[in-house]
């Protein structure tokens, strides 16, 4: 495997900061549920980006820092699903308590 | 050099625009379809930093399940208010985030690139791979130097599918669509097949190579969903023990695991050197099992899989 230059690496570092701004900045602004999510998910990106791009400083790249992130993308996953069925549960109890005077809001 | 970075200059420009659309679309609907994208860029971006693991992990799990889980619940999501435009509010945001992050970026910039990829130091995995019972590292430190990681892994996986469960009892009774799109059935009849094999050969190959039980089980785990979303898959009931069991095997042998070791062996799963290999292929074995059943249930559990 040939080696990356340390520009490369320092560009990826940077695009990785970049990436938390990014989603730190949409999850301050937007109001809707789903794009918060979707906002918690690119820091996350951003953070795995971090880490991959330190593990390929040594020429095989890092294998610890690979295996934590294999790891976090599956807890990052499960924890993107619970939070949509609390967006989901959230959402139908509103409606349950008001379905008394609005009842066709769907769409 | 110059033309050396081209590549990462187009990846890494594209992963930004990509990023920004996905949150600042006009729709939502086109939110989440640029964010099916951005995983695929990202899987991308781990294959160019020598991380195939990871970019076979990212191409099923960001790309292809986080796709299905967003567009399924946004179904039942009402469509999105038009947003005000506060400029106070963006500025205040914008400052805190300058804050917040400039201490990260500046501990990266400060340094000179030499600094920055002199520390080569000898990492004591390879060091101590020959008695790890696999010869791929990234595998060597998920089931055998960390394998706690693992095991906390599939806790967590747990805990997401019993908290999942919790919440079905609010809901109604769920809009499953009557209608499957013709070309969906007969895509998913082609593929299931062909991720079944490659989800197969992944795990085997977990021990050599590329590959192991998260990306197995998220590959198997889509073509699950695939079934399951075209009405092919009959319900996953709860009650039946054989979903329960699977649910639970990958963890279960890991504990057994756990036990066994502490007490007749080394330490907590501190595997006999003779019996590394085949522990490991054991227990890689029944994760992915586990792994693909809680991800279909968590990605396309509906109240008749998950509360029945």
């Amino acid at each position: 495997m040939s080696s990356l230059a340390a520009n490369s690496i320092i560009l990826y570092l940077l695009v990785a900061v970049a990436l938390v701004m990014l989603g730190l900045y949409g999850l301050l602004v937007l109001k809707d549920p789903i794009r918060r999510l979707i906002a918690i998910n690119i820091m996350g990106s951003g953070t795995f980006l971090t880490m991959i791009a330190f593990a390929r400083r040594q020429d095989p790249p890092d294998p610890i820092l690979h295996a934590l992130v294999v790891t976090g993308l599956v807890v990052a996953i499960s924890a993107t699903a619970f939070a949509l069925r609390l967006i989901l549960a959230a959402r139908e109890s509103r409606e349950a308590a008001a379905s008394g005077s609005t009842e066709a809001e769907d769409e | 050099m110059t033309v050396e970075l081209l590549p990462d200059l187009v990846l890494c420009v594209l992963l930004l625009v990509v990023a920004w659309s996905a949150l600042f679309a006009s729709t939502r609907r086109d939110a989440m379809a640029l964010f099916v994208a951005f995983g695929m860029i990202v899987a991308l971006v781990w294959a160019r930093l020598g991380a195939p693991d990871l970019a076979l992990a990212e191409a099923a799990i960001g790309a292809g399940l986080t796709g299905v889980l967003l567009l399924r619940a946004a179904r039942k999501l009402p469509v999105s208010s038009a947003r005000r435009f506060d400029y106070r509010r963006h500025l205040g945001a914008l400052t805190f985030i300058v804050v917040a992050v400039s201490g990260f970026a500046v501990s990266i910039i400060l340094p000179s690139p030499a600094d920055i990829t002199a520390n080569n130091i000898d990492s004591p995995v390879a060091a101590a791979m020959s008695d790890s019972g696999v010869s791929h590292q990234v595998t060597a430190v998920l089931l055998n130097f960390r394998a706690w990681d693992t095991f906390l892994e599939l806790l967590v996986l747990l805990f997401a599918i019993t908290g999942l469960r919790q919440l079905f009892p609010i809901e109604k009774e769920s809009l499953e669509p009557a209608r499957t799109w013709q070309l969906l059935v007969s895509w998913t009849r082609t593929l299931v097949p062909l991720l079944l094999l490659v989800g197969g050969y992944l795990l085997w190959r977990g021990s050599s190579g590329p590959g192991g039980a998260f990306q197995a089980g998220a590959l198997l785990a889509a073509g699950c969903v695939m079934l399951r979303i075209t009405g092919m898959l009959p319900p996953l009931h709860w009650s039946s023990f054989a979903v329960r069991g699977s649910v639970c095997a990958g963890t279960l042998l890991f504990l057994c695991t756990a036990v066994l070791t502490h007490s007749l062996g080394a330490g907590w799963l501190d595997y006999p050197e003779a019996h590394a290999g085949t522990l490991i292929l054991m227990i890689e074995t029944l994760a992915t099992l586990s792994i693909a059943i809680i991800l279909t249930l968590l990605v396309a559990g509906e109240r008749k899989d998950l509360c029945s």
